[in-house]
């Protein structure tokens, strides 16, 4: 067994130095119900490594790649280009195989990096301190919404109708078990979002109002209404951002009022993968705010010889000091994912950022003056960063979507998959575009669409 | 593996009296191959990038809603040689497994298999989207499914949730999961029991979930007091959170017979997985009468800790607690096909208590840990779980001569040994003992858990370790243990050749400094 270096004369000559006969003594408080024969049945021998790949190689064959298909899905994640050097540096062992930085001494590699990716994480988001990265922007989302009613000391939250619908079902899930009342709905189909509507929605025992942006039709609206709507009731404003990259094209949400910004951090530097591990951001505009945030610190100090160092802090908030009464149970954060994204977003810089965001733009607008075109196709957006919403004619967005696929094109999110049996949203299909869609793409899939809606009408 | 040192060199480095090198100090700090690295922000600059993009076309027109950014980020950039050399310096002040042995108790830090790191890039898993239409994804939702059925036939349980996105996120989903079964029926039960060896997740879940926490006291040899723990079940008790192996590396042997009188008092059993690598392919937790138990991936099966995360924490489930795992999870229909429950599918769903995340789970760590799964098989992880309590019975059995060990009398330990302060000389502390390891070239072990154990010290060595390797740690820490033990003051300063000495964590904490900001700021 290749990871296994022990030998028999090891294992013989530990047994003795242990005083064991056999390794079965080791064993001798399990009681004899659990106690089996030999290893578990109906599963396989260990294998190779060849034939091991060979095994995850036939399992990742049997999946369309974006990069083989014209590709267009967004919702929540985004595909854009991740620089070669990214996966160089976390593959470095001594980031990759690394624990959380408990002996700060010789951490200093992994608190350094924290550091500087707290740093961009609230210059980005336009806040003062950002954490050290929680699971992905769902659950920061709920973490966001606990630690409002900490602060206000207030139960009830509202979402917007056009926060991502797992978003919403993720904080719905946890408010059931904390008496929190969520007040959400859905999102109406049509170009600006209602935001007087949100505001009414406001009250005096709201504890904050919840808000993405862009939001999840990919519409852009000027949330500093909403963040003195919330202030003037005494609830806070939380604002939820998916896509990172749109904050080098648009202003931050702290500049908007937000007082606590989240995100899903995917885009940068993290890559796809199917839904996860994703990097879940967190920040807050006003420094007051700091001890009820959830999740890991790394802040400044210096060492016993007067040298900058860093290390972990305020974890007095944390479960492991708290118990109990921790700000949250969450004990990891997601920490390669945040190196990934600090390595990515340094490689961008505010130039680099700028101009990725003016591209993404460029080709959304392309695309949407394209497939605008197309008879049966309605584009319901008037402002969008990288994705935008269209309404299709005849059949529903989901089927189209699958017909695409048959066809070799990944046309986009059907407003159907996110929001099952919703009648009124099931002619919507969320067009994402990035860096890496070409014109080419563009094209094939205004084709493809314009057939496939003719074919539905008739 | 530590290769044996068969040279004989050992570093002359002299040492004065109040611990400090006697060499001469640098002009850059620099003490050759340790590198002093400034911080990102004092070296980059916001008009230098080094990524190739299109320059910003200042007419073009946009369609952002009259939101255009108009002030400065305040990110800065460096191109791909400075950025590589930025990072490549700071992972060399980093300990990691694959510099030497990491005997972090409860944190099962093994090899990680590079095959895995291999898989999980193939472009059919990394770069596909969790929305895609499942008709182009079905070899993805095949590897969750291959996955949960290992997970099953290893625990011996029925079901299992894939979604939570670590182990404490896992703790929720059981937790969770049997909140909504008292529900269900109408049972307003109060009260969840945690041992008072405990980690701090365990109690923070069940108060999260909305439960007051009560402490089940353990017995003078370091399990759980039964008599008492059956005293306190009754109608308001909504169900025990046991860690099995236990925090102080003892088998629970009495754990069927707590989970049977737990059942009969209508409560339920969450095991904490924490330390399954013990028993993985040897033990079945469903043969003890487990109703939910979270499995970090990231420890038995050998994802990668990526320095904090990220995890994944699957949950198997019981019969009694299957209905009510949180969405989405993966089915296979009758032509073979598999498909995701998600929340449309209503007459699937039952009475899930709902999503705990977007998507549908840590998949970069599900190809992972099956790719060490099949590498392994049923032989190789029952000889994993052997190897790491070989391992971890070699170390208490070396070391209990000089260290105390409270539960040495208790019976072989699984694969961790623990050990605790008392005799120390002087007031020398385990933390003065941790970083004086620091200095011999290894990670310290956990310390100060569990709480039960004064000065505890948890060392875990893993059964990815040589014998060796074993061999060159013990002795090390038998050195340390001697001179803590003979009150050595010097250790007190330790350690001394790290890339840093003690950190200031108090100062860190009166006034937080979390972010860099210019000079003068």
């Amino acid at each position: 067994m290749r990871y296994l270096p022990l030998t028999d004369t090891d294992r013989s000559d530990m047994l003795a130095k242990i005083g064991a006969s056999s390794i079965d003594e080791l064993f001798v408080d399990v009681p004899e119900v659990a106690r089996l024969d030999g290893p578990i049945r109906d599963l396989p021998m260990h294998a190779s490594e060849m034939a091991v790949e060979r095994h995850m190689k036939r399992l990742a064959g049997k999946n369309l790649a974006a990069g083989d298909a014209p590709f267009f899905l967004g919702a929540g994640a985004y595909r854009h280009h991740v620089p070669a050097s990214v996966d160089t540096v976390i593959q470095r062992g001594e980031f990759l195989t690394a624990y959380t930085p408990y002996q700060p001494e010789i951490a200093q590699g992994t608190l350094q990096m924290l550091f500087e990716f707290q740093t961009q994480v609230a210059r980005l988001y336009g806040c003062a301190v950002a954490n050290a990265s929680l699971y992905d922007g769902s659950t920061a989302c709920w973490e966001a919404v606990a630690m409002a009613g900490r602060v206000t000391r207030r139960k009830r939250a509202v979402l917007s109708g056009a926060l991502h619908p797992h978003y919403s079902e993720v904080v719905k899930t946890m408010a059931q078990f904390t008496g929190d009342t969520i007040a959400d709905a859905q999102p109406a189909i049509q170009t600006e979002p209602d935001l007087e509507g949100l505001v009414s929605r406001i009250d005096e025992e709201t504890s904050c109002v919840v808000v993405q942006y862009p939001d999840i039709l990919g519409r852009i609206s000027d949330l500093s209404k909403v963040a003195d709507a919330a202030h003037k009731k005494g609830a806070l404003l939380v604002v939820v951002n998916t896509e990172p990259v749109a904050l080098g094209a648009i202003k931050s949400p702290g500049e908007l009022g937000a007082d606590i910004v989240v995100g899903e951090g995917q885009s940068i530097g993290v890559g796809l993968q199917f839904g996860g591990p994703y990097l879940g951001l967190f920040a807050v505009r006003d420094p007051k705010h700091v001890r009820q945030m959830p999740g890991r610190l790394c802040g400044e100090t210096t060492d016993a010889e007067g040298k900058r160092g860093f290390v972990l802090t305020l974890s007095t908030r944390e479960q492991h000091i708290r118990r109990e009464k921790a700000t949250s149970n969450i004990c990891t954060n997601s920490g390669l994912c945040a190196l990934a994204f600090s390595v990515h977003m340094t490689l961008l810089g505010e130039k680099g950022l700028r101009e990725l965001a003016a591209d993404n733009h460029r080709l959304a607008c392309l695309a949407a003056d394209r497939l605008e075109k197309v008879p049966g196709v309605t584009l319901l957006n008037r402002a969008f960063f990288n994705e935008f919403t269209v309404m299709l004619d005849g059949k529903p967005a989901r089927e189209i979507v699958r017909d695409l696929a048959d066809k070799g094109v990944l046309g986009g999110v059907s407003l159907g998959r996110l929001y099952p049996g919703v009648e009124a949203l099931e002619h919507a299909l969320l067009v994402a575009v990035t860096e890496m869609t070409t014109e080419e793409d563009i094209e094939t899939l205004a084709t493809e669409l314009e057939a496939l809606v003719k074919e539905a009408a008739q | 593996m530590n290769a044996p040192n068969k040279s004989g060199w050992k570093p002359q480095m002299e040492v004065s009296e109040d611990g400090l090198h006697n060499g001469p100090q640098t002009s850059t700090g620099n003490r050759a191959l340790m590198l002093e690295e400034p911080l990102l922000f004092e070296i980059g600059h916001a008009e230098v990038t080094g990524v190739d993009l299109p320059e910003i076309d200042g007419n073009a027109p946009t369609r952002l809603g009259g939101l255009e950014r108009t002030e400065a980020i305040g990110l800065v950039g460096l191109t791909e040689p400075e950025t590589v050399r930025h990072y490549t310096r700071l992972s060399r002040q980093n300990y990691a497994i694959d510099l030497g042995l990491f005997p972090l108790g409860s944190c099962t830090m093994k090899h990680n298999p590079r095959l895995n790191e291999k898989m999980a890039r193939l472009p059919g898993f990394a770069d596909i989207h969790p929305l895609a239409p499942q008709q182009t994804v079905q070899g993805a939702l095949e590897v969750i499914h291959e996955l949960g059925e290992w997970l099953c036939k290893l625990t011996g349980m029925p079901a299992v949730a894939m979604s939570p996105k670590a182990g404490a996120h896992g703790e929720l989903c059981g937790i969770l999961a049997i909140r909504a079964a008292h529900t269900a029926r109408g049972d307003a039960r109060e009260v969840v029991l945690c041992p008072e060896s405990a980690h701090g997740t365990n109690p923070a879940t069940a108060a999260f979930a909305g439960y007051k926490v009560e402490d089940i006291p353990a017995t003078p040899k370091g399990r759980v007091d039964v008599a008492a723990l059956k005293a306190r079940l009754g109608p308001d008790v909504a169900g025990v959170m046991i860690t099995n192996p236990n925090t102080c590396g003892l088998f629970e042997k009495d754990f069927r017979e707590i989970a049977d009188a737990v059942h009969e008092a209508g409560g339920y059993v969450y095991c904490d997985g924490a330390n399954f690598n013990a028993i993985v392919g040897r033990v079945r937790p469903g043969d003890l009468g487990v109703d939910a138990m979270h499995i970090n991936l990231h420890k038995t099966f050998s994802t990668p800790h990526g320095g904090g995360g990220p995890g994944s924490g699957p949950v198997v489930f019981s019969d009694a607690l299957a209905p009510y795992a949180p969405l989405p999870f993966v089915k296979e229909n009758d032509d073979r096909e598999f498909y995701l429950v998600e929340e449309e599918r209503v007459e699937e769903v039952g009475p899930s208590f709902g999503r705990m995340t977007a998507f549908h789970g840590q998949m970069g760590m599900f190809t992972r840990a099956l790719t060490y799964m099949l590498s392994h098989g049923a032989d190789g992880l029952k000889q994993v779980a052997e190897d790491a309590v070989l391992n971890a019975n070699y170390v208490l059995r070396s070391l209990e001569d000089l260290l105390h060990a409270p539960f040495a009398d208790s019976g072989p330990c699984m694969h961790e040994a623990l050990f605790g302060d008392r005799d120390f000389g002087g007031d020398l502390s385990t933390l003065d003992l941790a970083k004086a390891l620091i200095d011999e070239g290894y990670h310290p072990m956990t310390v100060y858990f569990p709480l039960v154990v004064h000065g505890a010290m948890l060392v875990e060595p893993t059964e990815t370790e040589s014998k060796a390797s074993l061999d060159e740690f013990i002795a090390a820490f038998r050195n340390v243990a001697e001179r803590a033990n003979a009150g050595d003051e010097t250790m007190k300063q330790a350690p001394y050749y790290a890339p840093r000495r003690r950190l200031d964590e108090t100062a860190a904490a009166r006034k937080p400094k979390l972010a860099w900001s210019e000079p003068g700021d």
